[in-house]
């Protein structure tokens, strides 16, 4: 994996060095010393916090954090282990890993191997024993910001050295991370639920969970490469698109935004998670912006605004569309009128939007959760419901011919 | 949906007396619910006999009435109130079983009047353990294989297709009253027949054994529009087979993968859906499998809980105040989130901190009792504490007990890891230190696990402790970084000191001088996400401190502790009522103590909060801390029990300001040649008395002073120790018997007292500002001197003394104030026997009877108290208005009489026979609680009292009687009284031939000793049979109380009620000519405006 600057050290420590030692230095100059976890050596990427008190194993595996230093605020990690039931992708992403208080034991009935092992083997460069709420107050008041996590002999460059690393690190802005992240081969799971139809997924990203709810909901999930094109996706006859969550700045992901307009245009329904959401967002006319800390929780309450109901949700976002909330709004991309669906109570950002005219919509959060709540799961019954409606009217529609 | 626009007055129920299992938490959460509800305009109405509250003080409802909690009381109470609604689900089970039967009499139909906060077909689903199975099922989650049974023939049938062990559970009893595991037939015919007696609906449900599952609660609420969030999970260290209230526990859950917790979640969910709660909180309990994560949903609360006290206390997420707002009608949506203030409550809160909550026993109090944790709750309290990582809040929440022996230590252990592992493979007080000295020993984590089936992940966290300890000991020097590694694992200055062979305050030099100090972090329910506007913080040796400068005046409170008996919900009144009253004068009030169940560790009450360990250490740093901003005016230690005052000479030694009375001063009342001399000045009697501190000088003390005589240590509260002895070998035995618990000794010498026997004892709570005294109250008990103050009833106004006497109480109190040097609380006790006063004991800080007197008189002691000790004078506090005129010690003739009555926790303990233990009163304390009945006259307040403690006595039925020799000629006037109200006399022997000879016809029954053959039908064999309706028994002076103990247990076992002091009866019975017309109902409101006119006369 490029995109994240990795190093790990291969040769036996040097005797005289406290490889014990680890720094989180942030772009700003803040330096948190630690104790080094996990493997040895130099990260670098976007120091965020995640506020889950459970599902380490699922936001690690997690793709949509690739490029990005995961602090836990949690101070507790590690304690039930990981298995293989429990990944949502085939491996770790994360850059680099913060945590107070790794577990030296496992303890569940599930669990295959050690959290530790796993960060080793993976390469994941981290560091545990510091403050890190106070980490976290500092990226809540100041934002996202670069950071750069060294362990073993590169715990002993200069601070100066280690800033100047930081400081020269890719900004998350601007920044397209779908290529590191996304399948490389087309792969199709097959329906598990009573078959509905098919369903074409623009892997930017895509979680496990996300893909076996498709699959339970009827649909024979395509998962194509982030490279496809628009004839490529039509030429599969797909019942619907689907635009998974992923890493990155949707403005960066032009591409992507195309495709998915002429699939629209197509009167292809559509649905989108996370950054599904942003670039259907963008496809519409809206813009995109990056928060100043993002969401990353699994407690975040989302008020859908057609029904009333508040819902607890799995967040991982540092990016958010622009779109008013007061009002139902015209897309200035000719798909009609769209309104805000869904928006979180703890800060009114857009978490959902729905087309009236076509049939798309699309949320911010993650419905699949892994980790989180099951609270939204039924928008997968919704975009089912969706997409057998369509047909229907495509029958009729046929049928008046 | 907003507030109900249709709701503008509720009558809140009040959870009654502290009892084990529901305890001070219901005063917290009623206590938040009255507040939120008169902040939206609404009225309240309130009824809690329990006067020991801040929720019954006058200022938190419109329409407060100490009154019993009976169905037809609350009757009258809505005739005369017209409440719109009644809200049950913030007084604990009381509260809903008193809605049950108010709804099944017709009672809020015939008034109109709805049930808002849980429907009755909710409550009914919560609780009844068949409908709630079923549901369990239907919503899709397990249940462990059951039957109920109404007879024991049945039980027995049952139990043959689940197999032993097996759980027995009563239903509709609280606190898991009753239920327990029965491993053998045995077992099963005493459980049963006790649980069928204890469940209103005279039903057990028998289940198969989950021992030695993992354990787990969650607290949720759901509002009219089915959004629902789960405020917290809580893990529960000790596995099932362990009461949830007797285990520690811990916040969150710790060893739940994202897919199991979630699981639990979606049942939980599922769950409060398909009961019906949708206007506020229920709390779930799961096992689950370690070995296959199977889950079962054991029980659920449909109401708040003492887990969502915890909960609340855990998270900053105010559990009853939301409840209160849902059942007025808001969705959780529109309510902000306290913490924040700008997010909404409709999320569900995450810790970046770990929780742990330890139980508070007091087996020491019943030492017959059987030690061993079942699913009964035994416990009488339990200490939190918040810490950045397991290992600390452990630590310090082991600290926060305050008793030897509960934390871990790491000095000479003799028994080998077999009998440790033996030891705590059955749960006791003070398990986990055997686990850790197991683990030190050399025990395996699965050993230690296959001995307590404590999940391996808390199990190694004390195997991290003991290699903590380790490096401290090995240390080089005790250096920074050994320092910070001790202190991340919540390793006091006492501990490390231990660990390094010197003393805490060496240990605390080292590490000041090294600066190693905690830094202040805040419970804000996000983890840092958002901004935290409340100052609730916890310590940390962590890098950041959050604690916001200041510039104003501070004053620092410190609390009582967990609760045990002795030491009650009564101290926290006081402290809160000083922070309130501090606060309205100008003062920022900062607030330390460690009791999650407390009003005073709401984050509400003070300006600020730390919630810390009430140890010398704790305390310094959290002084420290806010010294350096802003002026420290000093210390308030006389309020918080004899935890709060145990600290000011340490205090005081390191500098800090110490309000009030001076340490020395407080020294003085407890030294008895000091006392003996202001006595002597002021020519007051005390008894014969003399101290020692081993049994030698006790001997030559009593023998001098003659026996019996009355021994006790000094500076301990609830007479811990206390007794009558009649002769030396008693006191041999008595010495034996307290050896190892380290309340006698150099420092601490036993009191020895010539006892005064038929004394009549006098308590004055006073306060003092060095030149005018002020009395609360005089109050008069109704058992003679020997029953330990805690435990005797007592009336206000005195009823049988004349004005001299109280003049005579008046001028010693003074006498003693002044000598002492009292600058705010005095609480004196009196005794007077033939005609002397005498002065038992004086303690210059608030006593038990602090919230009684001032709810009895409306003067608000602990409030005035707190302003004296920062330099108000008594003159101005009166000029204020804030104490009336005219002091406690006159009463006007038609001022009403306020009876306190003690509530004792005997049938929550058994022998390890099974057998009830003793319920005979003396002078050690052991009650739990208390209640007030409150009316124009004696009487009649004694019979409120009685309905709101036990019930009342039966209007009619069969009296039992078998009294000792000296209360023979006692008995007569009372019993004589009873027969002529047509009750039904049976006595043993000696006490019949007695009545016989006064004319009294009585049949005689046998005693338990009296007995021969099985077949033989004894009185115990009466009462177990239910044929005795009241029992009246005094034990017989020195000797072995046999006879009389089995005749009390079964007494208490049968739940009827038990005269052990002629007194108590005579008050009884006194009191049976006014019990059937219906009571009236006066709230405090009413009096205080009674009293008011009365001066505006």
């Amino acid at each position: 994996m490029t995109e994240t600057p990795t190093t790990v050290d291969e040769q036996a420590p040097a005797a005289a060095i406290d490889l014990t030692r680890a720094v989180l230095v942030l772009e700003d100059g803040t330096r948190y010393e630690g104790r080094a976890y996990g493997a040895r050596g130099r990260t670098l990427g976007e120091a965020v916090f995640a506020t889950g008190m459970t599902g380490y194993q699922e936001t690690l595996t997690d793709p949509s954090y690739a490029g990005q230093i995961v602090l836990m605020t949690a101070p507790h990690i590690g304690n039930t282990g990981m298995n293989d039931e429990d990944m949502e992708s085939a491996r770790i992403w994360v850059a680099g890993f913060v945590v107070r208080d790794p577990s030296r034991v496992v303890s569940n009935f599930r669990s295959q191997r050690s959290l530790d092992d796993d960060l080793a083997a993976a390469g994941v460069v981290g560091i545990s024993g510091i403050d890190t709420r106070a980490v976290t107050r500092h990226i809540r008041s100041l934002g996202a910001m670069r950071a750069g996590v060294f362990s073993g002999e590169e715990a002993h460059l200069s601070p100066g050295e280690q800033l100047d690393l930081v400081q020269s690190g890719e900004q998350m802005t601007g920044r397209n991370l779908s290529g590191a992240v996304s399948t490389g081969e087309r792969y199709t799971l097959p329906a598990t639920g009573e078959r509905v139809g098919s369903v074409a997924v623009l892997d930017l990203g895509v979680k496990t969970s996300t893909l076996n709810y498709l699959a339970e909901r009827g649909f024979d999930v395509h998962v194509l490469p982030q490279t496809v094109t628009v004839d490529d996706v039509l030429a599969l006859e797909p019942d619907a698109l689907f635009f998974s969550n992923g890493p990155g700045d949707p403005s960066a992901s032009e591409r992507h935004v195309e495709l998915l307009r002429s699939a629209l245009r197509a009167g292809l329904p559509y649905f989108g998670i996370c950054f599904g959401n942003q670039l259907l967002g963008r496809a519409l006319g809206f813009d995109t912006y990056k928060l100043p800390f993002g969401h990353r929780g699994i407690n975040q309450p989302v008020l859908d605004r057609a029904t009333g109901r508040v819902e607890i949700t799995a967040h991982n976002h540092g990016f958010a569309v622009a779109a008013p909330t007061d009002a139902v709004s015209e897309s200035s991309q000719g798909f009609g009128r769209v309104e805000v669906s869904h928006v979180d109570l703890n800060d009114d950002v857009v978490e959902g939007l729905n087309c009236l005219d076509i049939p798309a919509f699309s949320v911010q959060y993650h419905p699949e959760s892994a980790a989180g709540p099951h609270d939204a799961n039924y928008l997968f019954d919704r975009f089912r419901d969706m997409v057998i409606a369509n047909r229907t009217t495509d029958d009729s529609q046929e049928a008046g011919k | 949906m907003p507030k109900r626009d249709d709701i503008n007055s509720v009558l809140v129920i009040g959870s009654g007396p502290i009892v084990i299992g529901q305890a001070a938490e219901f005063d917290y959460s009623g206590t938040q619910a009255c507040r939120v509800l008169r902040a939206e305009g609404v009225r309240v109405i309130l009824v809690n006999p329990n006067p020991a509250t801040i929720m019954t003080d006058p200022g938190f409802a419109d329409a407060t009435y100490v009154e019993p909690i009976t169905p037809e009381v609350i009757e009258s109470i809505i005739v005369k109130e017209k409440p719109d609604a009644v809200l049950p689900t913030l007084g604990g089970q009381t509260a809903l079983n008193a809605a049950i039967a108010l709804h099944d009499a017709g009672i809020l139909d015939k008034h109109g009047v709805e049930l808002i906060g849980a429907k009755v077909d909710a409550i009914r689903k919560g609780e009844d353990r068949q409908l709630f199975k079923d549901l369990v099922i239907e919503a899709g989650a397990d249940v462990a294989r059951s039957h109920v049974a109404t007879t024991l023939e049945q039980a027995k049938e049952f139990a043959l297709d689940l197999g032993y062990p097996l759980v027995v559970r009563p239903s509709f009893t609280m606190g898991g009253l009753g239920s327990g595991f029965a491993y053998t037939e045995e077992d099963l015919v005493r459980i049963v027949t006790q649980g069928l007696h204890d469940s209103p609906t005279t039903e057990v449900l028998l289940e198969e054994s989950i021992l030695g599952w993992k354990e787990y609660e969650l607290e949720l609420m759901r509002d009219t529009a089915d959004n629902t969030v789960v405020v917290c999970s809580i893990e529960n260290v000790d596995p099932v087979g362990v009461h949830t209230g007797d285990s520690i526990t811990v916040a969150p859950a710790l060893t739940l993968t994202d897919r199991e917790y979630q699981k639990l979640r979606d049942i939980g969910i599922d769950i409060i859906r398909a009961v019906g709660v949708d206007t506020g909180g229920c709390n779930i309990q799961f096992a689950v499998d370690p070995a296959d994560g199977r889950v079962i949903v054991i029980e659920m609360n449909p109401r708040v809980s003492r887990s969502s006290a915890l909960a609340s206390k855990a998270t900053g997420f105010p559990i009853a105040k939301i409840a209160a707002k849902l059942a007025i009608g808001y969705r959780l949506d529109e309510i902000p989130n306290d913490i924040t203030k700008v997010t909404p409550a409709s999320f569900e809160p995450t810790l970046d901190y770990v929780v742990v909550k330890v139980p508070r026993f007091a087996f020491e109090k019943f030492p017959a009792a059987d030690p061993t944790l079942t699913t009964t709750m035994k416990s009488v309290g339990e200490a939190m504490a918040i810490g950045r990582n397991y290992t600390t809040a452990l630590q310090k929440a082991l600290r926060s007990l305050e008793k030897r022996g509960s934390s871990f230590h790491w000095g000479d252990e003799s028994r080998s890891v077999d009998e440790l592992l033996e030891e705590a493979s059955v749960p006791t007080d003070g398990r986990i230190v055997l686990v850790q000295q197991a683990l030190r020993k050399g025990a395996s984590i699965e050993q230690a696990f296959e001995a307590t089936k404590i999940d391996p992940w808390f199990l190694d966290q004390i195997v991290l402790i003991n290699e903590v300890a380790e490096r401290i000991a090995g240390a080089d020097a005790l250096d920074t970084d050994t320092l910070l590694l001790a202190k991340d694992h919540g390793f006091s200055d006492a501990q490390i000191g231990q660990l390094r062979g010197f003393g805490e305050a060496d240990a605390r030099e080292v590490r000041h001088i090294l600066g190693v100090r905690p830094v202040f972090k805040t419970v804000d329910t996000c983890a840092g996400e958002f901004p935290a506007l409340t100052p609730y913080h916890y310590s940390s040796y962590d890098l950041e401190t959050e604690v916001a400068p200041s510039d104003r005046r501070k004053v620092v409170i410190l609390g009582s502790g967990p609760n045990r008996i002795g030491q009650g919900v009564e101290f926290d009144y006081s402290c809160v009522h000083a922070s309130f009253a501090l606060s309205e004068a100008g003062y920022e009030t900062i607030m330390i103590n460690c009791n999650p169940e407390t009003v005073s560790t709401d984050y509400d009450t003070s300006d600020r909060l730390y919630f810390e360990p009430l140890t010398l250490e704790d305390v310094l740093e959290v002084i420290h801390a806010e010294s350096q901003s802003g002026e420290l005016v000093g210390v308030v230690v006389q309020l918080g029990g004899q935890t709060a005052l145990g600290l000011a000479k340490g205090l005081e030694a390191a500098g800090v300001p110490i309000l009030g009375t001076t340490p020395d001063a407080i020294d003085l009342a407890e030294e008895r040649g000091q006392f003996a001399a202001i006595l002597d000045g002021a020519g007051l009697l005390a008894p014969r008395n003399g101290t020692a501190t081993e049994l030698a000088g006790a001997v030559q003390v009593a023998e001098q002073i003659g026996y019996p005589v009355l021994v006790r240590p000094s500076f301990v509260l609830g007479g811990r120790g206390m007794e009558i002895v009649y002769d030396t070998p008693s006191l041999v035995d008595y010495f034996a018997r307290i050896e190892d618990q380290g309340i006698v000794g150099p420092t601490h010498p036993l009191l020895v007292d010539r006892f005064l026997d038929d004394a009549i004892e006098i308590d004055v709570d006073a306060l003092y500002d060095g030149t005018e005294l002020y009395v609360g109250g005089v109050m008069e008990h109704i058992e003679e001197a020997g029953i330990h103050s805690g435990d005797s009833s007592c009336t206000l106004p005195p009823v049988t003394l004349g004005r001299a006497e109280v003049d005579r109480v008046r001028t010693a109190t003074r006498a003693i104030a002044e000598g002492v040097g009292v600058r705010g609380l005095l609480n004196v006790q009196f005794a007077v026997a033939a005609g002397v006063l005498y002065v038992l004991e004086a303690n210059p800080r608030a006593s038990r009877t602090v919230p009684f007197v001032s709810k009895a008189l409306g003067i608000p002691l602990a409030k005035a108290a707190s302003r004296i000790m920062v330099g108000d004078s008594i003159r101005d506090l009166v000029a204020e208005g804030l104490l009336p005129e005219v002091d406690g010690s006159r009463v006007p003739l038609d001022a009403p009489v306020a009876v306190k009555e003690a509530v004792l926790p005997f049938h929550r303990f058994r022998t390890r026979e099974g057998i009830m233990v003793d319920s005979v009163l003396g002078p050690e304390m052991r009650s739990t609680g208390e209640v007030m009945g409150i009316d124009r006259d004696f009487p009649r307040a004694f019979a409120k009292s009685q309905l709101a403690a036990y019930g009342g006595m039966p209007l009619s039925g069969r009296v039992f009687v078998s009294v000792s020799d000296r209360d023979k000629r006692a008995i007569i006037l009372p019993v004589l009284r009873m027969q002529q109200l047509g009750y039904d006399l049976v006595a043993t022997e000696g006490t019949a031939e007695v009545l016989r000879r006064n004319g009294i016809g009585a049949d005689v029954v046998l005693k338990y000793s009296e007995k021969e053959g099985e077949d033989a039908t004894s009185v115990v064999e009466l009462i177990h049979r239910g044929e005795i309706d009241v029992v009246v028994n005094t034990p017989s002076g020195r000797s072995a109380r046999a006879d009389g103990y089995e005749i009390r247990a079964a007494a208490v076992a049968a739940d009827i009620p038990l005269f052990t002091t002629i007194a108590e009866l005579s008050a009884a019975v006194a009191s049976l000519d006014v019990n059937d017309g219906g009571f009236e109902v006066t709230s405090l409101q009413e009096y205080a405006r009674r009293r008011a006119g009365e001066v505006a006369e």
